[in-house]
């Protein structure tokens, strides 16, 4: 939270609940004005369905709830429903997102723009319902917007721009928010809500279809979407002619959604007072560090801490935290980061047999500069392994001993794990 | 925007989404077939079960006589499986009529 300018709705006028994330992401669909959700539950998400389908019980919402039978249901039956023209959301987590992976590819090429709320959590085997980032890291390349939240505040606020971002004619993309299982679903926090009507007047009411497209046969423009009266069928076979062609826009959307993030992070901010970073990337003392540490999701608050910590003892660190992970943004990482001697890369997951997803991505982000700090990659907390502020500052500490000793020796480490 | 665009289209010319721009009426899958229904006039009771069972609508009838659309045709055999009176072959593509 940035204070200074006066929000339109000041807190005094939003409503201020004990919520966990969980609840914090129902609650911000409920006001989203969902027209279908279709979901399967599974820890840790499992609260925010139970939650919103009390919601359905009460009254309270129009919404149309699909108890599927799979995850690799709810998101077919979402890809559908967004396809007619609703407003569709669902939530999963670790193997649930798993289950979903074929469907994934087809609601973002079909470019329907549907939220899916991930509470990540480990993948099996062993089974453990803990968090880290595998499941997500899972659907990296599946060309949907990814968002990782630090709080449960953030979590309400990201789930609302989401659907805002997903459903933006520019982009028309589905979006993904991540929230940490347990670290975020499964605790309560203070939140501030805002008054149904305002997330209605955000989001400008009902989903309405923005996606528009010439169709020869039809010989007009027309909505996308399923609709008897301009029939299009989507997603048909595409071979080698044309299959590489269509998934061009694909790429232009994504492109343009890093600034659609931010546009709506900065609209949000005006609306409530509440804005993250830049919308894509969450910097704190990075300017004049020396040592920079970045992270996804809640881990993002221990790192600060002892950031803090260090700052006062005259060591000159920064804490980057990246919230839009895909598309990456690769240009406002490299500008952040690039004046460091050296940065730790945290990752809660791992590309078996390579480094930790992010690291692939800020060495690919600091690659075409001349100059680039050393960077080590820390691997962390998997399968919900806490991560103390003792063991943060322990690799802080190794971070300043490879700024002394000039190099990297060790470039993946693995954080807190016994010998 | 309505004018004709050359073919193959860039992806600029293609519409929103995975969504085609030719009609299924345009892409004939008639070359698919391994093996072409031949109707027996002679024997044919005019019953149209074979019109019925067709999966890609390929059978038509003009009133008088019953025909196959051989570019739409995919071979299946279905029509040749469901004649009562055993009026259609299947003959294979590589031999001539």
């Amino acid at each position: 939270m940035s204070g200074g300018k006066v929000p339109k709705i000041p807190l005094e006028k939003q409503v201020r609940m004990a919520v966990n994330g969980d609840e914090a992401v129902a609650y911000a669909a409920k006001h989203s004005l969902v027209d279908v959700v279709a979901a399967y539950p599974i820890t840790p998400q499992t609260i925010i369905v139970e939650k919103f389908s009390e919601f359905v019980a009460d009254g309270e919402v129009h919404t149309e709830f699909v108890p599927v039978e799979s995850e690799h249901s709810a998101m077919s039956a979402v890809v559908g429903a967004a396809a007619a023209g609703a407003r569709a959301f669902t939530a999963t987590a670790s193997q649930g997102l798993a289950l979903m992976w074929e469907i994934l590819y087809i609601a973002s090429s079909l470019r329907l723009p549907i939220v899916l709320a991930v509470a990540n959590r480990a993948l099996s085997a062993p089974i453990n319902i803990h968090c880290d980032h595998s499941d997500a890291m899972g659907m990296r390349d599946a060309s949907w917007v990814q968002l990782f939240v630090e709080n449960t505040q953030e979590a309400y606020d990201t789930t609302i721009q989401a659907f805002k971002i997903a459903e933006d004619p520019e982009v028309l993309l589905p979006v993904a928010v991540n929230l940490d299982g347990f670290v975020l679903s499964h605790t309560l926090e203070d939140i501030y809500m805002l008054p149904e009507e305002e997330v209605h007047k955000f989001l400008g009411g009902y989903r309405k279809v923005t996606g528009k497209t010439y169709v020869d046969y039809l010989g007009k423009e027309v909505e996308v979407k399923l609709d008897p009266a301009n029939p299009l069928s989507f997603g048909p076979l595409d071979l080698y002619d044309y299959y590489f062609e269509h998934k061009v826009p694909q790429i232009k959307a994504l492109e343009k959604a890093k600034e659609v993030v931010k546009r709506v992070n900065e609209e949000w901010y005006e609306l409530t007072g509440r804005r993250y970073g830049d919308g894509v990337i969450d910097a704190w003392g990075v300017e004049d560090a020396d040592i920079i540490v970045t992270v996804l999701g809640s881990t993002a608050g221990t790192v600060r801490h002892v950031a803090r910590q260090l700052r006062k003892e005259g060591v000159k660190v920064g804490v980057l935290r990246i919230r839009l992970y895909r598309p990456f943004p690769f240009e406002e990482v490299a500008n952040a980061i690039k004046g460091a001697k050296v940065v730790g890369v945290m990752d809660r997951a791992l590309s078996f047999g390579s480094f930790g997803p992010s690291y692939l991505d800020i060495s690919a982000a600091l690659y075409g500069l001349k100059e680039r700090p050393l960077l080590v990659n820390y691997v962390y907390g998997l399968g919900g392994r806490d991560v103390p502020p003792s063991l943060v500052r322990r690799m802080f500490e190794e971070l300043i001993k490879v700024k002394e000793e000039g190099e990297v020796k060790e470039p993946l480490k693995l954080l807190g794990v016994r010998e | 925007m309505a004018e004709a665009k050359k073919e193959p289209r860039g992806w600029k010319d293609l519409p929103l989404s995975a969504l085609p721009y030719k009609l299924s009426l345009e892409y004939k899958t008639g070359s698919w077939r391994a093996f072409r229904p031949v109707i027996d006039q002679s024997k044919c009771i005019k019953c149209m079960n074979c019109w019925l069972y067709c999966p890609d609508f390929a059978v038509l009838w003009d009133g008088e006589r019953v025909s196959v659309n051989y570019e739409y045709c995919k071979g299946c055999g279905i029509c040749a499986h469901e004649c009562p009176v055993n009026a259609i072959t299947m003959v294979p593509e590589t031999k001539k009529a």
